[in-house]
């Protein structure tokens, strides 16, 4: 084991933790714990874990089908030995000490046997008594008892009591008489459930704030006034309308919808004050999707005060609403909502930024409602005993972001704040990292592990194929002929089984194909659904547990690369779904098992860069116990936070630096290389060699893992004067001379301050992020030292998103004043013997107003370091931005697309102190899932010789590029050899040997030839 | 909508519909037709796709096999320069292909039948484009017959 400091402490903490809440935050804490070697309880209040991101139709800025996504996600959580789902269920108290908590649940009555219970939903098509769904959001209906949703984990049915005729007026039962497997069960009582874990990560989510509080806008009044998540609910294939874009009052299609931002954000009481940071973009990601969606021309309108889309990849995608699928932005923020009686039509009059009072018709206006503390937040935190912030969410630190009050328990997600999926995701592996470091000693106490039947032998019998063709819902079904396909393919040789799913995806059809590879006695296994990147593993886990390797398996894409692409055309669409399932079967006829190599692991990390997500990265990771190599190229550590000075919120940086780096310089388990420079890196996961370069020579590391946290710096701005008038200053450098106090009172009498420079513009078209905090957080330290002094904020759009917007409103009530402008109407900075005027045209008076002052701040932007010769060295690439690229952008926030490496920090994207501290937990927390086990397994596909056919020509090893491939001496001649474990399965030295004597597995000539043959018969 | 589909690229001319097979690298090319699929963006359904781990596992041999069987159009496509999940798989595919396009002109098969291409992950847009442009192509070229063996 990899734990050194463990053994005093040993048997005193429990190896378990609670996560409460189970949306994706809770989803990501839970499995990254099991696989660190905890055991899970996964708490839910509702019926079945998934939260909000199960109700999204798509995801930002990528528009990912949010379901598709998710849904590997929940099936995982519900396979995983050590996560133990506990849903309807409430958090009665908790006792004890951190590391040894006792809690109590609630587990409220389902009514169901969830043992018995196999999710075949009978019973709802049963049951004669409905109301409005929950997960619809009212726009559709459920009946008494009922599954919250289709992709539902776990797929169990509850009995809703209030509705229910048997427990209303006790008679009915119809779903206990269809029950075949006789799980309804009316006697069934709540039940309380104690549980002992040592750590408990909080992660209840948040509630929508309630429209009908703001009455202006008559939701709940006027049938056409919708909230964003139920729009969220019209646009998703399996909601209420089937995907077609209608409206409430009359189901007619909607030809003009209007968005209105910010209901229940930065506003007055019953307003919330702070901004929900989300809703801006998802506002632009319905648009965009609904006129993706629309078969007429839409036109879509966006009502905003500031357009707040500051996160990775947000700013394009606003362009790209504007610019491409030509959305409408519209500063302003409208009073009122009119209904047109006779239509159901909205009327919104507002002002256009050219003065002109306009009155608009919509016929669907939705309201891009805001995040709230959950409901029963108060007392959750009292139960649990840990600190609320002034607006009602979790306190924490912005030194400590996953910290709630208590030791031993974790806060993540939009629980300690509104935050979007990613966000909450590196929150989640962080607050898991956290619990992992705190529990160390108690590692791998009471996790169970995964016990596979024995793989089948099934080489030499003759391949039994079956195939489970997908709906998707209608993603597959509304265009390709599914029952055609599944007939078809019933045809092709060496199948014995076919049949076809509404969600093949979902638990109980992984149980279902289990059953049927028994019974049919199956031996390979095709799926044609969607794509083998989001859903390969999932399917070759359930043939495994079936007792078949899980190379016995094909895939065929009839959704990505064939409903979808095809809309328009069904004969064609399912034709060719037909052709792919036969390519399909073809190549799984000739399948063999492949074996895969478990490879040793160094339990020692690499993390290159020594600023604040560096060093908190290599501390987490040596709190876990772990060795960790911490390589910076400059002399110090500490990086940018050398030059920030204190927080928008006051704390103080250069003690909270100081601390870190002295905890950095005395952690045993860390050695520090200063003035080093990454020169050269080979190996692969769990066998990294590392050459680092510094004035003492040449050091080799060898590590398991790498935390890439190379940082980024500020832009040296070009324009407005910068260098040629030395008034003429960045943010930073006036935070430098604040501090220092470098200014007197006489410099600071007329500052200008200019936003986004070098930001969002053609060069940079990304968003910095952190500026308007900073030119708030200075302003507002001017304002504390010079009361008198008039300070002008020049912007584009004021992002102080989240708790930020306190600080915005304190700067216009301190007389800080705020001018917009937009990227054609720059200011100009002048000179004037030395005096200093900005000029710049006034959106609201509309004309040019000269500002003379004393001092101009450019909020400069954040630019990536150099990443190119790094990022060659890493095999990990660099966005359009030189921001390095993660492997998803929703649900993979901090892994890179290659295994065993990790980023973090402004490497990422441009991000504040928290956001960088959350994330190089959250690195260091994935980073030491691979360390805290002593094997990984690599993949099987990798490439074999023949040694009779190799005539030690020596082509294959000049051109592996993983120096996977040696010649060797046998018998006086030379033949080739693979390394298995460096070989990656790229296939070129298949390609290339000209005896034929090489083999890629799972893509032999062989099967690559099938394919081909099956693609031309006709 | 609104295309009449008499003139829809990749339809039945005298009966004939091309077929057309795409090798895509797993990490790039593949996932941007994924994200082709994603977006919607559509494109004439002649061409099937062919998972491979990197477009260096394609050899001249594939190629060859595929016209012998048939096929009308093949694309092989990897991840842009730089990009290669495999380091440099990429570039010696191009090689290959630089070598295979002299092969194959001496054979008599036109230009156009056999393409290579670079598409990123992220570029679902070009791949949809591509699809269209190959397919147009392929189609004004007609049925392959050079290589094709005769059926028995």
């Amino acid at each position: 084991m990899t734990i050194s400091s463990a053994h005093q402490a040993a048997n005193q903490k429990t190896g378990a933790v609670l996560v409460v809440g189970g949306g994706i935050g809770g989803i990501q804490a839970a499995l990254d714990l099991a696989e660190s070697g905890y055991y899970v309880y996964l708490v839910e209040q509702s019926p079945a874990i998934g939260g909000v991101m199960a109700q999204l139709d798509k995801t930002f800025p990528t528009n990912d089908c949010s379901i598709c996504i998710l849904s590997p996600k929940l099936v995982e959580c519900g396979r995983n030995l050590n996560v133990e789902i506990i849903t309807y269920a409430d958090i009665l108290d908790v006792n004890g000490k951190p590391g040894n908590f006792k809690v109590r649940v609630n587990k409220r009555a389902k009514y169901v046997n969830e043992s018995l219970c196999t999710g075949c939903g009978i019973c709802q098509t049963k049951c004669p008594w409905e109301t409005d769904s929950e997960f619809d959001q009212g726009l559709g209906k459920r009946k008494a008892i009922y599954i919250p949703y289709a992709q539902a984990i776990p797929n169990v049915p509850v009995i809703d009591k209030e509705l229910c005729a048997y427990f209303q007026k006790g008679k009915c039962r119809a779903c206990e008489k269809f029950c075949s497997v006789k799980a309804v069960d009316f006697t069934q009582t709540d039940q309380i459930i104690e549980l002992q874990v040592g750590s408990i990560i909080l992660c209840p989510g948040f509630n929508k704030f309630e429209a009908s509080l703001v009455p202006q806008y008559g939701y709940g009044k006027y049938p056409n006034v919708i909230t964003s998540i139920e729009f969220e609910r019209i646009l998703s294939a399996s909601g209420p309308y089937q995907g077609e874009l209608l409206r409430p009052s009359d189901r007619q299609r909607t030809q003009k919808i209007a968005w209105i931002q910010c209901v229940g954000s930065r506003g007055e009481s019953p307003q919330n004050s702070y901004c929900s940071s989300v809703c801006c973009t998802y506002a632009i990601k319905e648009a965009i999707v609904a006129k993706e969606h629309s078969p007429i021309p839409l036109d879509t309108a966006i009502f905003f005060m500031d357009m707040r889309t500051f996160g990775k990849g947000f700013e394009a995608y606003y362009e790209r609403a504007k610019n491409e699928h030509g959305v409408r932005f519209i500063r302003c923020r409208p009073s009122v909502i009119e209904e047109v009686p006779e239509t159901k039509n909205l009327r919104i009059k507002y002002e256009t930024e050219d003065g002109k009072l306009i009155k608009e018709e919509f016929d669907l206006v939705v309201l891009s409602i805001g995040l709230e503390p959950p409901k029963d937040v108060q007392s959750l935190a009292a139960k649990l005993g840990i600190e609320l912030n002034s607006c009602g969410f979790c306190q924490t630190d912005v030194f400590s972001p996953v910290a709630a009050s208590a030791p031993g328990k974790f806060a993540c997600g939009a629980f300690s704040g509104p935050k979007d999926i990613p966000e909450t995701i590196s929150q989640a592996s962080a607050a898991a990292a956290s619990a992992s470091a705190f529990l160390s000693s108690a590692r791998n106490s009471l996790v169970k592990s995964k016990i596979y039947p024995r793989e089948r032998d099934v080489g030499g019998a003759p391949p039994r194929i079956g195939i489970f063709v997908c709906h998707c819902g209608v993603n597959i079904g509304g265009v390709v002929n599914v029952s055609e396909v599944r007939d078809y393919a019933a045809t092709l040789p060496n199948v014995v089984y076919a049949e076809d799913n509404l969600y093949t995806c979902s638990q109980d059809a992984q149980e279902m194909i289990k059953e049927k590879i028994k019974e049919h006695n199956l031996n390979r296994v095709v799926v044609a659904s969607c794509s083998p990147h989001t859903h390969e593993p999932l399917f070759q886990e359930t043939i495994r547990q079936a007792g078949l390797n899980k190379y016995l398996f094909e895939m065929a894409n009839i959704r990505d690369q064939c409903s979808w692409v095809h809309k328009e055309y069904p004969e064609e669409a399912t034709e060719k779904a037909k052709g792919l399932v036969r390519m399909a079967v073809a190549k799984a006829r000739l399948f063999q098992p492949l074996k895969e190599l478990s490879i040793g692991v160094v339990d020692k990390a690499l993390v290159i860069g020594g600023g604040v997500a560096g060093m908190t990265a290599a501390l987490e990771l040596a709190d876990q116990g772990f060795r960790t190599f911490l390589v910076e190229r400059s002399d110090k550590l500490g990086g940018n936070l050398r030059d920030i000075y204190w927080t928008l919120d006051g704390k103080d940086v250069q003690q909270f630096l100081k601390e870190t780096i002295d905890r950095v310089h005395r952690h045993k388990l860390i050695d520090v290389y200063l003035n080093a420079e990454i020169k050269d890196i080979t190996g692969y996961i769990g066998n990294f060699r590392t050459t680092a370069a510094s004035q003492e020579g040449e050091k080799t590391l060898e590590h398991g893992v790498i935390i890439v946290a190379t940082g980024g710096q500020e832009y040296k701005p070009k324009e407005y004067l910068y260098g040629e008038h030395p008034k003429v200053i960045t943010q930073r450098e006036l935070e430098q001379k604040l501090a220092t106090h470098a200014l007197g009172d006489k410099e600071l009498n007329n500052v200008v301050m200019i936003q986004c420079v070098g930001s969002r513009n053609e060069e940079r078209p990304y968003c910095s992020r952190v500026c308007c905090s900073q030119a708030i957080k200075n302003a507002l330290k001017i304002k504390g030292v010079n009361p008198s002094s008039n300070i002008y904020v020049l912007y584009r759009d004021v992002r102080t998103y989240g708790f930020k917007e306190e600080f915005f409103t304190q700067a216009r009530s301190q007389g800080i004043i705020f001018i917009q402008f937009d990227d054609n109407n720059k200011p100009e900075v002048t000179s004037k013997n030395g005096k200093l005027s900005v000029a710049v045209l006034e959106p609201i008076l509309r004309e040019k107003v000269v500002i003379d002052c004393d001092l101009v701040a450019l909020s400069a932007g954040i630019v990536p370091n150099k990443n190119d010769e790094l990022s060659k060295l890493l095999k990990t690439p660099v966005n359009e931005d030189g921001f390095f690229m993660e492997a998803h952008v929703k649900l993979r926030p901090v892994d890179s697309s290659n295994q065993g490496i990790f980023l973090c920090g402004v490497a990422h994207s441009p991000q504040m102190i928290d956001e960088s501290i959350s994330q190089a937990m959250a690195a260091a927390g994935r980073a030491s899932i691979p360390l805290s086990k002593v094997y990984v397994t690599a993949e099987g596909i990798v490439s074999s010789v023949d040694a009779e056919k190799c005539i030690g020509c020596g082509l294959c090893e000049s051109i592996c590029a993983f120096k996977a491939i040696v010649l060797k001496q046998v018998d006086g001649v030379n033949k080739a050899e693979t390394i298995p474990a460096l070989c990656t399965g790229c296939g070129v030295c298949a390609a290339s040997c000209p005896q034929q004597a090489r083999t890629m597995g799972h893509f032999t000539d062989d099967e690559l030839i099938a394919q081909i043959n099956a693609l031309a018969v006709t | 909508m609104g295309i009449n589909k008499m003139q829809q690229p990749g339809q039945k001319v005298d009966g004939w519909k091309p077929r057309i097979i795409a090798f895509l690298c797993n990490w790039c090319s593949y996932a941007g037709a994924d994200l082709a699929g994603v977006s919607r963006l559509q494109y004439p359904p002649n061409t099937r796709i062919i998972r491979v781990p990197c477009s260096s596992r394609i050899s001249p041999l594939l190629i060859l096999k595929s016209l012998q069987h048939g096929v009308d159009g093949v694309l092989v496509s990897g991840c842009r320069p730089g990009d290669c999940h495999y380091i440099s798989g990429n570039y010696v595919a191009r090689r290959k292909f630089a070598i295979l396009n002299n092969l194959l002109e001496y054979l008599g098969i036109e230009k156009g039948r056999v393409h290579f291409a670079w598409v990123s992950a992220a570029e679902g847009k070009r791949f949809a484009e591509l699809i269209k442009e190959i397919t147009e192509e392929v189609r004004a070229l007609g049925p392959a017959k050079e290589l094709v063996k005769k059926q028995d």
